[in-house]
This record gives C-alpha cells, sequence and structure tokens, in this order.
C-alpha cells in the first residue's frame, strides 16, 4: 500500500504526521520525501544516510559543426529552449523539458543527448525504516522530472521488499503535488481549521477528487478557526481520519524537531488510530472496486 | 519603481499575514499576490474585482481519433506516459502531458490537435488598502512561472499608469519555478521564517536561491519564542550572512484571529505584534530604498 500525505499548502504539518505516522508504523516501511524543494522529513527522522547519486534529466547538445540551421528543432521545441539568431543555434538548458523531441526531429544529427543535474537522491535507514530522500539542485526550476526519478528508486526498493510505502507530497496543488499522489493508494490530507487552511483544503480536495483514490482528513490545530471544514467534509463524506489538538506544547515539541507521536501517550493513540483509519479506509475502497 | 516580495520557502509561516499588514501600512502601491498556485490574500482583502482575464498557458495533444490508425507511434515517442492505450485506442491522458508536440509532430497520420490550454484566470481588483493584482489557477494546473510573471508586468504597468512607485508581492512558497519567477527584477526579499528546524533548512535554502539571483533580502523570525534556542542560531546565521534581521515577532494568537476576522492584524487595534510589524515596515523601506 502507498500512502501519500499532501496538503493544500505548506505548514499544515504534513511532515509531522508523516513522521508520526511512520513511527507508529507496524509493518515494513519505506517513507520518502517527495517535497523536493524543501525536504525536511530527515530533521526529524534522523535517517542514516548513503552517500548521495546524482540525477539528471536528458536536455539536448549541439554539434555545431553538423548543423545546417533549418530551424526544425525550434519549431518543434514548445518551451524556448532553443533559439536561432542569425542561422546560430543556440541551447538554454535551464529550460529543456527533456522531451527528445529537437533530437528526433534533427536530421543532421547535430544534436545528440546531454544533461543537465536535477538534484540528489539519498538512501539509508531510519531505524527499521527504509529512507528515501531528494533534494532539488538550487536554482533548479522543475521538479516533476526529478519527483519521477525519486519514486522510480522508491519503486526498486517496493520490488525488492513488498514493504508499505508512505509519502511525504509537497504542499500545494498543482503539478509537483499532482506527480506524488497519482501513484498512491490512499491520500491524507493535512489542514487546519484555519481560513486560509479551509480554503486550500478545498482547492486541493478539488484538484484530487478527479483521480478517484480514496482520500481522508486530518485536521491539526483543531480546536483553533472555525467550523467550516467540519461541514464542508460531512457535506462532502470526506472522512476526517484525525485530530490533533491545538496545543502550544505540541508546537514547541515540533519546533525542538521532535516527532509529535512520541510527546504525550494521547497523541500517540491518536497516530494508531490514524494507521489503522487508514487501513480501513484503503480495504474499504478494494472492495468497492471489486464490486464494481 | 520598487519591487518588494515577502517569501518564507515554505507555506505557514505567517508570510500571507505579513503582506496583508504591509499592504495596511504602505502608501500607494500595487498589491500583487503571486502565489497563484493557493493565493490567500484575498481572503484578508477581500478585492472587489474590477477586470477578469482568462489565462491560457501551453497546449495540450488530443487525439482525433477518426484519422488514428493505432500505430502506437505516439505512445513510442511520449516521455511522460502521457499516451494510453485500451485495446487500439490511443488517447492523451491530460494529466500526464506536458504539452511538448513530439506526439503531434512524428503522427503519420498527422491527427493529433493541439489546442490551447485555459488554466486559470487573473485578475485586477480594489481593495480597501488599494489596487491588487492576482490569480487563480484551476487545480492541478501547472503552477505556471508564466502566469506570475504576467502577474508581475500586470502590476508594472498599473503602477506606471497612475504613478506608483511601489509593487508589494506575496511570493510563491518553495523554491521552484514560481519563486525563481516571482523573484525575478524583485529590489528587496522579506523571507520570513520560523525558529523549527526545518524553518532554518528552509530559510537557508531560499536565501541562497535569493544571492543566487542578487537579490537583497532581510529575516522576519515569526513565532520566535516558541523555540529560543533555534531563534539564536537564525539570527547567528544572518549575522554571519549579513542578513538584516528585520523582526522577532512573538507567537499570537491574535494571527489567527485577525485571519478569521478576515482583517490585517495591524488593523486590530494596538497590539505587541503590530507594534512590531509597524517597525519591521519602516526597515524595510529604508533597506529597499
Ligand atoms: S528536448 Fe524538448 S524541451 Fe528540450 S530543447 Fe529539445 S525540444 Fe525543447
Ligand atoms: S501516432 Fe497518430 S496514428 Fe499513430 S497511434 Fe498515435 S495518434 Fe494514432
Amino acid at each position: 500500500m502507498i500512502i501519500t500525505v499532501a496538503s493544500g499548502k505548506g505548514g499544515t504539518g504534513k511532515t509531522t504526521v508523516t513522521a508520526s505516522l511512520a513511527t507508529v508504523w507496524d509493518a515494513p516501511l519505506q517513507v520518502v520525501d517527495l517535497d523536493v524543494e524543501e525536504p525536511n522529513l530527515h530533521l526529524f527522522l534522523w535517517p542514516e544516510l548513503g552517500s548521495p547519486a546524482k540525477a539528471w534529466m536528458e536536455v539536448p547538445e549541439l554539434d555545431a559543426e553538423k548543423c545546417t540551421g533549418c530551424g526544425n528543432c525550434v519549431e518543434l521545441c514548445q518551451f524556448k529552449a532553443i533559439s536561432m539568431m542569425l542561422s546560430t543555434l543556440t541551447l538554454y538548458p535551464d529550460m529543456c523539458h527533456g522531451c527528445g523531441g529537437c533530437i528526433a526531429v534533427c536530421r543532421e544529427n547535430a544534436l545528440q543527448a546531454g544533461r543537465r543535474e536535477l538534484g540528489e537522491i539519498r538512501q539509508g535507514r531510519a531505524g527499521k525504516i527504509d529512507f528515501l530522500m531528494g533534494t532539488l539542485r538550487i536554482g533548479e526550476a522543475m521538479s516533476p522530472p526529478f519527483m519521477e526519478q525519486v519514486k522510480k528508486q522508491m519503486q526498486q526498493t517496493l520490488l525488492e521488499t513488498n514493504q508499505d510505502v508512505i509519502i511525504d507530497a509537497p504542499p500545494g496543488v498543482s503539478c509537483p503535488a499532482i506527480c506524488s499522489v497519482i501513484d498512491s493508494d490512499v491520500i491524507v490530507l493535512v489542514t487546519d481549521a484555519t481560513p486560509f487552511g479551509f480554503h486550500d483544503f478545498k482547492l486541493a480536495w478539488e484538484s484530487f477528487s478527479p483521480l478517484g483514490k480514496p482520500m481522508g482528513v486530518v485536521i491539526n490545530r483543531a480546536g483553533l478557526g472555525t467550523r467550516d471544514i467540519y461541514d464542508f467534509c460531512k457535506k462532502k463524506n470526506i472522512p476526517i481520519l484525525a485530530e490533533i489538538p491545538f496545543d502550544r506544547s505540541i508546537a514547541e515539541a515540533y519546533s525542538r524537531g521532535r516527532v509529535i507521536a512520541g510527546v504525550s501517550d494521547e497523541l500517540g493513540t491518536v497516530f494508531v488510530s490514524l494507521r489503522e483509519k487508514i487501513r480501513d479506509l484503503a480495504a474499504d475502497s478494494g472492495k468497492e472496486v471489486s464490486h464494481a | 519603481m520598487r519591487e518588494i516580495l515577502i517569501i518564507s520557502g515554505k507555506g505557514g509561516t505567517g508570510k500571507t499575514s505579513l503582506t496583508a499588514a504591509f499592504s495596511h501600512l504602505a502608501d500607494n502601491k500595487i498589491i500583487c499576490d503571486l502565489d497563484v498556485d493557493a493565493p490567500d490574500l484575498h481572503l484578508l482583502l477581500q478585492p472587489c474585482h474590477e477586470q477578469e482575464v482568462a489565462f491560457y498557458a501551453g497546449n495540450e495533444a488530443r487525439i482525433n481519433q477518426d484519422g488514428c490508425t493505432g500505430c502506437g507511434t505516439c505512445a513510442q515517442m511520449c516521455r511522460y506516459n502521457a499516451i494510453r492505450q485500451e485495446n487500439d485506442r490511443f488517447t492523451v491522458d491530460p494529466i500526464r502531458c506536458e504539452g511538448c508536440k513530439v506526439c503531434v509532430s512524428f503522427c503519420p497520420e498527422q491527427t493529433i490537435e493541439f489546442p490551447e490550454k485555459h488554466c486559470g484566470t487573473w485578475y485586477v481588483s480594489t481593495t480597501r488598502f488599494g489596487t491588487m493584482v492576482h490569480a487563480q489557477l484551476f487545480p492541478g494546473e501547472e503552477n505556471s512561472g508564466r502566469l506570475v510573471a504576467l502577474l508581475k508586468n500586470e502590476a508594472k504597468k498599473l503602477a506606471r499608469e497612475n504613478n506608483i512607485d511601489l509593487i508589494l508581492s506575496d511570493g510563491a512558497p518553495g523554491i521552484g519555478c514560481p519563486v525563481i519567477s516571482s523573484l525575478s527584477g524583485a529590489n528587496f526579499a522579506v523571507l520570513v521564517t520560523e525558529p523549527t528546524p526545518s524553518g532554518r533548512h528552509d530559510l537557508e535554502r531560499v536565501a541562497s536561491l535569493c544571492d543566487h539571483f542578487r537579490i537583497r533580502s532581510g529575516v522576519i523570525i515569526n513565532k520566535a519564542d516558541l523555540n529560543p534556542d533555534e531563534a539564536a542560531m537564525i539570527e547567528q546565521y544572518c549575522r554571519e550572512r549579513n542578513y538584516p534581521l528585520l523582526a522577532r515577532l512573538p507567537h499570537d494568537p491574535v494571527i489567527t484571529e485577525a485571519m478569521v476576522q478576515e482583517r490585517a492584524v495591524t488593523e486590530l487595534g494596538e497590539t505587541e505584534i503590530g507594534r512590531e510589524i509597524r517597525q519591521a515596515w519602516t526597515r524595510i523601506e529604508e533597506l529597499a530604498g
């Protein structure tokens, strides 16, 4: 089972929930930090990490002597990554999306596959947990191709071990967020009950619903803000899987890098029950699918 | 013209609440919400839309089934696994399609259409603090740097037309494409952080990004009293790297209260945090020159 912990916006406690859930998980587990722009999970789980492996994306490289200046590649490229000035071709590798079209379209073989660094992937262990994270290179604008490579690594480990996976997704509702929830079996949306939290939660729900995955909610800092989110979930039949109370001691524990499931027995129970509810959610939806 | 940008690396640090307060304090400016993926500033400023424009970006492949012979060239060439095959029927999965046009160009039957994609809406609005430029992408759409650039341009145009010399922007979260677009051309970046291990880590990354693009920046530590040790480490980091510390704000529920009342925190009368935000704003105006 692959569980993705996502949130409409940052700062809702997504990483805390992921870390806590991981520590109470009672089956073989791999956790993956796919929030590659701001990977933070390692700051809570303290994995022992192996040496980083660089990840690359294929971008074209020009052999200027072979180029006749026909401009076929310029015409094909949708991302302004190639331009022609006075019949001299210039490549802008930072803009390239790696579609390979220019290389395929060039009749003179003047373009070959080169590469651009996307970021670094690290693997390691946090106790019994397999840990995997990606860190996007500073200045790299495109995270999805990099996330795909981190996911490939995750699939590799999965093939060898067949364990459960918990993914810490990037916040938001655009490409990177979609990229991380698209292959998961269950989506856990973390939100808080403030007006900002509720507003962004609705956006996340709208954008993930079409994927047809079972989805549940964790309300963080419960008791703060308004009841709007509860009414909304009731109306849309979205299960509330857990509520984490608003409590300054939790905020302080978090600010010290502590996994909050370990702060008190009560909080530990909240996450054990979250674990069970996630399993039920996955099992229920499995039944529906087989009956359909 | 000056452009002051409020960013935070990650979300939830109080960036938008601070932008709303600065919008209240600054005179004669255009307000801009560059967080087009999950904009929140409108919840505090209640903009009244004066102008509403559809935003189109990129294109999307669509296979015209009438001409398709099922040769599978498109599926072979697509690097994003966006072409689905069910029996002999090939279709494009819009969620995975990057709009690269490779399938369109290489389809031997020339039967793939490539219409433009409607990705969201942008607005020029009036608010009680002045004109605001903002947008909303449709959920799941590409968090386009292009939309951010468009908003910035529009803000500049409005500023020039109305003799306004300040653009105050709520930046996008993260350090990827949308933030890079929001940083371009900014005079000063206000980096909002929290005294948590991830807060410091994110601050370091976003600060490096500002340095990379040679944009001057200053730091606000929000909720500084939650973890005084971590706050001290952030201060130390700022001293070492020469980032001016603009404010050290307490963890104060009045920020959430302002949010629930849909107001800027500085509008709620005299509060300690309000005073400190005013001082920070004076500093920012000096530093942004
Ligand atoms: S690989 Fe695709 S995106 Fe990159 S330069 Fe070539 S055509 Fe443009
Ligand atoms: S390349 Fe063209 S004809 Fe061949 S399967 Fe794709 S759409 Fe159909």
